[in-house]
């Protein structure tokens, strides 16, 4: 636990913020009355996707290909930040009626 | 099984029938009350659940169940009381409760996986007789506008439970 050994941790996660955060922009998807809107989005690695949960209910965001899960409580904002590309469908576990596609660019 | 399973279907369609026979719609007081029922009904049934089941995914299926419930009833209550409606009692609302007693005793003698997949076979059966119910009865019969608004995302809900309750046991077997 001396604390010199961290600080190569900490410089590489600040340069990696600071690489990221350059191009990386924040993009919105809405859940309302359980659907996911926009249904398609296209994104890019590295930006980060704000999910606005507007019901009174808990919902996820789950990717199908098992590359996030992020839980979205009611009323709630949450940010994921997208660390894989690929063409990801997604749907709410609890309700899994509720379903729409995140296309990431590398 | 299948019998249980079919009055659990008559009785939602008991609604039906006889209004069709007697040109009568539910009002929306008998409305209120079958919707909120049919919520408590799956409430109990989970808090079973939740005391009963074994496999992880089915307890945690039951807790998503408690929760969204109770969620919908408490939006039943809050907008019962803001339009000024008394929910009435009703021969469906009767029907329903009692059934759903019934089942409950019957579930209560099973054990283990046997308790796992008898509870979600009826879930699935259950949440489909609502969801028809709702669709071919209380939604077209609801005359106010925000009852009408509210079935409605408790349709959506209700049928992400049944496909949630399909995916859950495909996996136990």
């Amino acid at each position: 636990m001396r604390p010199g050994r961290h600080l190569p941790l900490v410089a590489a996660l600040l340069l990696g913020a600071a690489a990221v955060t350059a191009h990386a922009a924040t993009i919105q998807i809405t859940i309302d009355n359980l659907v996911f809107a926009p249904a398609e989005v296209s994104a890019k690695v590295g930006d980060t996707i704000e999910w606005i949960n507007k019901d009174v209910f808990a919902h996820t965001a789950t990717a199908r290909n098992g590359d996030f899960d992020v839980a979205t409580p009611p009323k709630k904002t949450v940010t994921s930040v997208l660390t894989k590309a690929g063409s990801v469908e997604y749907y709410c576990r609890y309700h899994p009626n509720m379903k729409a596609v995140l296309t990431i660019a590398p | 099984m299948f019998v249980r399973l079919s009055a659990a279907i008559a009785a939602l369609s008991l609604l039906g029938s006889t209004a069709l026979a007697q040109g009568a719609k539910p009002t929306d007081p008998q409305i209120a009350h079958i919707a909120y029922t049919a919520g408590v009904i799956d409430i109990n049934a989970a808090k079973q659940a939740i005391a009963k089941a074994s496999n992880k995914d089915v307890k945690a299926f039951a807790q998503d169940m408690v929760r969204d419930h109770e969620t919908v009833n408490k939006q039943a209550l809050d907008l019962v009381k803001k339009l000024k409606v008394t929910p009435e009692d009703n021969d469906t609302s009767k029907t329903l409760s009692k059934q759903a007693t019934e089942k409950l005793a019957e579930l209560d003698k099973l054990k283990g996986a046997e308790y796992d997949k008898a509870y979600l076979a009826n879930e699935v059966a259950y949440h489909k007789a609502v969801n028809s119910a709702l669709e071919t009865q209380l939604i077209p019969s609801a005359s106010n506008a925000e009852l009408k608004n509210l079935l409605q995302t408790g349709l959506k809900i209700f049928q992400g439970h049944q496909q949630h309750a399909e995916q859950v046991a495909a996996k136990l077997k």
